[in-house]
């Protein structure tokens, strides 16, 4: 198919119109929907830049009816910690500061859940200021090892763990 | 030693050893990290961003940090030209956003440029380790111990549930993004690749072009690294990504026995066609030369041509880039003149293995 336009290179922008319920279709090349980019004020851009992306699931985040928009307009604030607010943090896809995270929690973790697929680092712990933190997380995957020796009826295994885990409580108590 | 390096091309990455160095030119691990209390560089105020860089700038100076990763030399970027700081985005010791705007901003480097933080990028720090070949166990561990030695000095951003706090969602949890590039003509040639790399999206991978984000795939080139920062551990995020690596590389090394089964008089033609117009061009754009290498390279590995080094590819990828060439010149050069300083770039360099 070639572009309804300079009808010489191949259409790849399809676009559909319906005014008033009337259905209109045009087919361009890429060069002519650049120029027509304007006078249908869509986001047509060379590139595909991931904040702002980002920044359109953050501003859109809660549901699809006007009303929940507007409400995500009037509900922003502030972080208290770096300042910066709600609308920046949509138009540029980047957080201010840590806090930010706990500040617009019920923004970022919906966010979260769509890009990363998880909300809950399972990884790395800091071991100074992650002390107790790195101790649960070891427990937590004995435990998970602990289950598996149990389904496969490995019980000395199991045993052996189930008395590592003990300790690592005790310490966790003290 | 920092005029070494934004003077000198080669870096620790183009050695060419490692595994699989046949296909996988480098491995790179990176480490996002924030220090508590000041905000994200995209918010920080001048003097903020400034305490950032005297932080780091301390907790580096460490005789227990050099014993691990080497001795490491701190360079202000404000102080360098922006022609050498885009040298530096050459060679991928930093980004190009690094580049463009300097304030404030710092890059640690090791000598042979295998490890690099980069101070108050889009987080505060940015731990790399870049290795030759496909070494990413090696590179996650250098990274992961400079992590800890660091940490041991400065306070991390950390939240129990979300792990470490990054500017960017996309960062958040381990703030390890891993990345291999890899030299895949042949799957190029059998129109193979597009399918098998769109595949790997699927897979929670994202496959670029030689310079990141939202940049072409010249000379055959593909950059693969997760996408997923978030629920998954390190261990896995790094085995996942080198379980895609061989498989590529498997797949890449059959289609490579088809086409010299199948079609080993055109493999040959555009091998040797590749090297004479390296050889005897006078003017070369980049474009061209990127895809005139990797037809060498690929020549080069099977057997075709002999007596080139394999790692020609991977210094020229940085010496005929428009940054490098001029800095060669001393001068700014216009877009012709940089042609021919390419073509002649490349006869020299031809000249020496031939």
């Amino acid at each position: 198919m070639f572009c309804d336009e300079c009808k010489k290179r191949p259409a790849t922008v399809h676009v559909t119109k319906i005014v008033n319920g009337q259905k209109s279709e045009v087919n361009l090349c890429e060069e002519c929907a650049r120029a027509h980019h304007k006078e249908w004020s869509m986001a047509y851009d060379d590139n595909f830049p991931i904040n702002k992306f980002l920044a359109g699931l953050l501003g859109f985040d809660t549901g699809k009816t006007a009303s929940s928009v507007n409400l995500n307009l009037h509900a922003p604030g502030k972080c208290e910690h770096c300042g910066a607010n709600y609308n920046q943090i949509s138009q540029t896809g980047r957080l201010g500061c840590h806090q930010c995270y706990d500040r617009f929690q019920d923004k970022v973790e919906p966010l979260l859940r769509r890009v990363q697929g998880s909300n809950r680092h399972t990884g790395k712990v800091p071991k100074r200021s992650g002390g107790s933190i790195r101790l649960q997380r070891e427990i937590q995957n004995l435990r998970a090892r602990l289950q598996q020796h149990v389904s496969n009826e490995e019980f000395e295994q199991a045993a052996r763990l189930r008395d590592q885990i003990r300790e690592l409580e005790k310490g966790m108590a003290e | 030693m920092r005029d070494r390096f934004v003077n000198q091309a080669l870096t620790k990455w183009m050695e060419g050893t490692g595994k699989e160095s046949e296909i996988v030119i480098s491995s790179r691990v990176r480490l996002a990290r924030n220090l508590c209390d000041i905000p994200f560089p995209n918010v920080a105020a001048a003097e903020q961003t400034k305490a950032v860089v005297s932080q780091v700038e301390g907790a580096i100076k460490d005789a227990e940090i050099e014993q691990t990763s080497g001795e490491l030399i701190f360079v202000n970027l404000e102080e360098l030209e922006p022609l050498d700081r885009l040298v530096l985005v050459d060679k991928h010791l930093i980004s190009p956003q690094h580049a463009e705007e300097a304030a404030g901003k710092g890059l640690i480097l090791r000598a042979d440029e295998a490890v690099s933080v980069l101070i108050n990028e889009e987080d505060h720090l940015r731990i790399q380790c870049l290795f030759p070949g496909l070494q990413l166990e090696e590179a996650w561990d250098l990274a992961s111990r400079i992590d800890d030695l660091l940490e041991s000095k400065l306070d991390f951003a950390f939240d129990e549930k979300l792990g470490y706090l990054t500017a960017c969602p996309t960062n958040v949890g381990t703030g390890l993004r891993a990345s291999v590039m890899m030299h895949l003509p042949a799957l190029v040639l059998t129109n193979q690749a597009s399918r098998v790399l769109a595949s790997l999206s699927q897979i929670g991978m994202t496959v670029r072009g030689l310079y990141g984000e939202g940049t072409d795939a010249t000379g055959n080139l593909f950059q693969i690294s997760n996408q997923v920062t978030l629920g998954r551990s390190e261990e896995e995020i790094i085995s996942n990504l080198v379980v895609v690596a061989t498989q590529l590389i498997d797949h890449e090394r059959m289609a490579r026995q088809v086409l010299l089964k199948e079609t080993k008089p055109q493999l040959e033609d555009r091998v040797c066609r590749a090297y004479g117009t390296l050889t005897s061009a006078r003017i070369i754009n980049s474009q061209e030369a990127m895809t005139l290498l990797s037809n060498v390279r690929l020549g080069i590995d099977l057997g075709i041509i002999q007596g080139v080094s394999p790692q020609v590819l991977n210094e020229m990828l940085v010496l005929t880039r428009p940054a490098f060439l001029q800095k060669l010149a001393g001068r700014e050069l216009s877009p012709f003149e940089r042609d021919v300083q390419r073509a002649s770039l490349i006869r020299e360099r031809f000249s020496l293995d031939g």
